[in-house]
């Protein structure tokens, strides 16, 4: 991905999130808890599983069509994705041969029943885990790990690391902008240029810092960060929070994908 | 109690690097005065503003809020006093929403939630960002950010308003209601600004600076319509005296 | 090389978490003692800066391919192990959220890979005895390559185990090892090379920043190695406890893949859930009662395969991929049915 297409990614990702739709409204506490629980199972299917893995497409595409997160960008990004799991997965045919099925005449061998399941995790995990930020603004999801227990100093300054990113990428930008223009090819794309615009970067950027240092102490700053944030677990939450519970739970322990599966072969008969 | 709000008194000020930011600076400025420091590139504007509170001290000289003399111990209680908006908004907004920013300084301050709310409201509302209350500060217009970044010092309620270049980045609605806000502050400020017009029509008084030293000191509309004593200091005639 | 979820088992995920959480505890403890109140502003802004940083590339010599920075050494060297380890943790999170790079759970073995490593290996153990007191610009490209290189070794390597003890993937030892190590030496070299460079570029074109931030870092003089070396056995220890224990009782993590190779394992048993529960009700209402037999058609090559995966027998497996279609088919028409009858509405 180009430069600007990662920032302005970015930027509609962080825009999605200050919605206002009921998910989008839920606590981030829950939310937070609610995406974990929810990868935990995903991974925890044992490596052959993909029947079972399909009815946890459910999750995603509630909170996309509640959220009102538009479909074709969240697939695009889990496309676009750095591709680990699946260069790693995708030796699992060749290595694990034995046949396990055979579907309209085509064997299909445990390692790609394993290749489709690691597919599935992935897809399931990835949008799990955009869909978060997607309905969870990044500020929400801060004060949700500060009161799940997380340091505060931690959380601090992570929050100034999401407030200066926009900043930063756009100053990254007009120097990478500066540079493509006046590099013809590849020459200027090189490694010492890099060290030197990010070296002008980053010698910006403590500069910054010095002066939003100042602009804290101007504003009584003593070392500590308040927050006021009203927070209430509402009714609501512990609504969703336990159907997401039950929800894991029955497609985790029972298999309800092949019952279905069985039901209708019956009705066919 | 004296009668002068604000006086520096024989001010140097060297950066650890040795440039010589400021080299004497004398001036006093009484209870609700607004005053304009005007100067070329680099003459000092933005180090001199930065002593106001405490962000720099003195190399030597004494500088005194209200009555108290800036010292390292004094400059928690003056910065109750002085609220600056530097130049930049995004350095000023440094949280992750408006209404956290604008909460930043009555928090610091040890205030109730109640009161906090009340005074980021109040804040808010001067500079017409209701609206922007739950924003991040990224999504936010140039315009936006400057005024919330306004709230978010007055909502500190201080004495005194020090605005570091605050039109620089603005289009002309903006900096018209940027003008029309400084003109309801009735507060002593300070402006340092290159925009001689927003200076000539806010403020009463003027300080041109040079070279880290104090120029001229009068009031604006003679200060401003001197064309030799400005463009000896790299600046030009307001728009609006230019065509008579 | 970021670790993905898909890869990872919950024992080994879990497992990596709670390093990480240990550590980031503890380095937020120790930073907290001895703070001072600029260098919260500036973690939180180095680390936007790593983040667009990683966003430029450059052009590799020689090769025509692009890297760009990684970022945990450099930032050691600048703020020290405690603050850099916390700034590496912070950006990795935002990548995992904005870019999905990895993905929550295998966030843990993220930030171990490459915060742990660089800060509380590499930087003390070799980066800091190395350099000494030393800013010869030759001296501090010779360190850096070192240190980076062993930190991308580092991380590889553990990437490599990760994802073995995991046991999703088939590939062997050996050759994802091979597979891994060379690249990120390559990585590595590069990360050093550049990390020094900024480093020689900032320090001759304002000396005093970064003596600056290391006046004002917590603790400039560099950290007790024999802590580190006590907390890394004390969490190597508890790490293998935990792994140990949830291998044992997870029949899917380690000991799958250890079953695998002496062909003694089997499919996780799966006569339990709805299936059963299903076929009972079936069995009452007598609706079916043979649901779990083979549908017509190809039943021989059925019965041929059946015994080389003795979990699933072949009428399940049709009933499953049935199964599947039917609720694909629902939660797709769930998703559109919302859809519209939001739009409806607006
Ligand atoms: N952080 C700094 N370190 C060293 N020199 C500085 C720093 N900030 C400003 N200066 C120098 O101090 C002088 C006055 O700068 P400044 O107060 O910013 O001027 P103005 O705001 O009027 O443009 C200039 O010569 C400038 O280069
Ligand atoms: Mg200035």
């Amino acid at each position: 991905m180009t430069f600007d297409a990662q920032y302005f990614d970015i930027g509609r990702l962080d825009r999605l999130s200050y919605r206002d739709t009921f998910v989008h409204h839920l606590d981030p506490r829950v939310k937070v808890i609610a995406t974990m629980l929810f990868l935990f199972t995903v991974i925890s299917f044992p490596k052959y599983e993909v029947v079972a893995l399909v009815p946890f497409f459910l999750f995603p595409v509630l909170l996309m069509t509640l959220g009102e997160i538009p479909v074709r960008f969240i697939l695009r990004k889990v496309l676009l994705v750095s591709p680990f799991a699946i260069l790693i997965g995708v030796f699992n045919p060749f290595l694990d041969t034995g046949t396990v099925a055979i579907i309209a005449g085509i064997p299909i061998s445990a390692g790609s029943l394993s290749f489709l399941s690691i597919l599935l995790k992935f897809t399931l995990t990835i949008s799990a885990a955009l869909l978060l930020i997607a309905t969870t603004s990044f500020p929400g999801v801060c004060h949700a790990l500060r009161r799940l227990g997380l340091p505060s100093l931690f959380v601090s300054q992570l929050l100034f690391l999401y407030r200066y990113i926009f900043v930063l990428m756009e100053e990254a930008m007009r120097i990478t902008r500066a540079r493509d223009m006046r590099s013809f090819g590849t020459r200027g794309a090189g490694i010492k240029v890099f060290v030197r615009l990010i070296g002008t970067l980053f010698v910006r950027t403590v500069d910054r810092a010095e002066r939003i240092y100042y602009a804290m102490l101007s504003r009584g700053f003593q070392g500590d960060i308040p927050s006021l944030r009203r927070a209430r677990i509402a009714v609501t939450d512990l609504a969703y929070l336990t159907a997401m519970v039950m929800f894991l739970a029955v497609f985790r322990f029972y298999r309800v994908t092949e019952g279905i599966g069985c039901l209708a072969q019956g009705l066919l008969r | 109690m004296s009668h002068h709000i604000i006086e520096f008194k024989d001010v140097f000020f060297r950066y650890p690097d040795g440039t010589e930011a400021l080299r004497g600076i004398n001036f006093r400025i009484t209870h609700g005065e607004s005053v304009g420091i005007v100067g070329a590139n680099g003459s000092g504007k933005s180090t001199l503003l930065q002593h106001m509170n405490g962000c720099l001290l003195p190399t030597s000289g004494t500088v005194t809020i209200g009555d108290l003399p800036l010292t390292r111990k004094t400059r928690q209680e003056i910065r109750r006093k002085v609220g600056i908006i530097f130049q930049n908004p995004d350095d000023q907004l440094f949280m992750p929403t408006v209404f956290d920013d604008v909460a930043f300084g009555p928090l610091n301050l040890g205030m109730d939630e109640a009161c906090v709310r009340e005074r980021v409201h109040r804040a808010l509302g001067m500079v017409h960002g209701l609206d922007l209350r739950d924003k991040p500060p990224h999504h936010l217009s140039g315009g936006q950010k400057s005024s919330v970044a306004i709230a978010s010092v007055i909502a500190m309620e201080p004495d005194i308003l020090a605005l570091d270049e605050p039109a620089a980045n603005l289009d002309p609605k903006s900096r018209r209601s940027l003008i029309a806000f400084l003109k309801t502050f009735t507060h002593s400020k300070m402006i340092a600004s290159h925009d001689l017009d927003l200076i000539l029509d806010v403020c009463e008084r003027c300080i041109v600076i040079g070279d880290g030293s104090v120029v001229a000191d009068g009031p604006s509309a003679k200060i401003l319509s001197n064309r030799t004593l400005l463009e000896e200091n790299n600046l030009e005639l307001p728009l609006s005296l230019q065509r008579c | 090389m970021h670790m993905a979820d898909a890869l990872l088992s919950p024992a080994v995920g879990m497992t990596l978490w709670a390093g990480t959480a240990a550590v980031g505890g503890y380095a937020s403890k120790k930073l907290k003692e001895r703070i001072d109140d600029r260098t919260i502003p500036l973690m939180g802004v180095l680390g936007a800066f790593i983040f667009a940083s990683q966003m430029i590339n450059f052009t590799i010599p020689g090769t025509g391919s692009s890297g760009h920075l990684g970022g945990g050494m450099i930032l050691a060297i600048i703020l020290g192990p405690h603050a850099a380890f916390l700034v590496m943790a912070s950006v990795l999170t935002v990548q995992a959220l904005f870019f999905a790079d990895g993905g929550l759970l295998a966030l843990g073995c993220n930030i171990w890979n490459l915060g742990f490593y660089p800060c509380y290996l590499v930087y003390p153990l070799l980066y800091k005895p190395l350099i000494g007191e030393s800013q010869n610009p030759g001296r501090i490209v010779a360190v850096s390559l070192v240190s980076a290189v062993a930190v991308l070794q580092l991380g590889a390597f553990s990437v490599v185990l990760e994802t073995l003890l995991s046991g999703k993937s088939e590939l062997p030892f050996g050759a994802f090892l091979l597979l891994m190590q060379p690249i990120h030496l390559a990585i590595g070299i590069i990360e050093g090379f550049v990390t020094a460079a900024i480093i020689n570029h900032v320090r001759s074109a304002r000396p005093e920043i970064l003596d600056g931030i290391a006046a004002s870092r917590p603790l400039g003089a560099g950290i007790s190695l024999k802590k580190v070396m006590i907390t890394f056995v004390v969490l190597a220890v508890v790490t293998g406890g935990v792994l140990s224990w949830f291998a044992s009782t997870h029949p899917n993590g380690l000991e799958w893949s250890i079953e695998k190779v002496t062909g003694k394992g089997e499919l996780p048993e799966q006569e339990h859930g709805t299936a059963p529960v299903l076929k009972g009700i079936q069995e009452k209402t007598a609706f079916l009662p043979d649901y779990g037999f083979k549908p017509a058609g190809n039943e021989p090559k059925k019965e041929k395969m059946a015994p080389a995966w003795p979990g699933i027998e072949a009428g399940t497996s049709a009933a499953g991929i049935i199964g599947a279609a039917i609720v694909l088919g629902l939660i797709l028409l769930i998703g559109v049915g919302i859809r519209s009858f939001r739009g409806r509405d607006a």
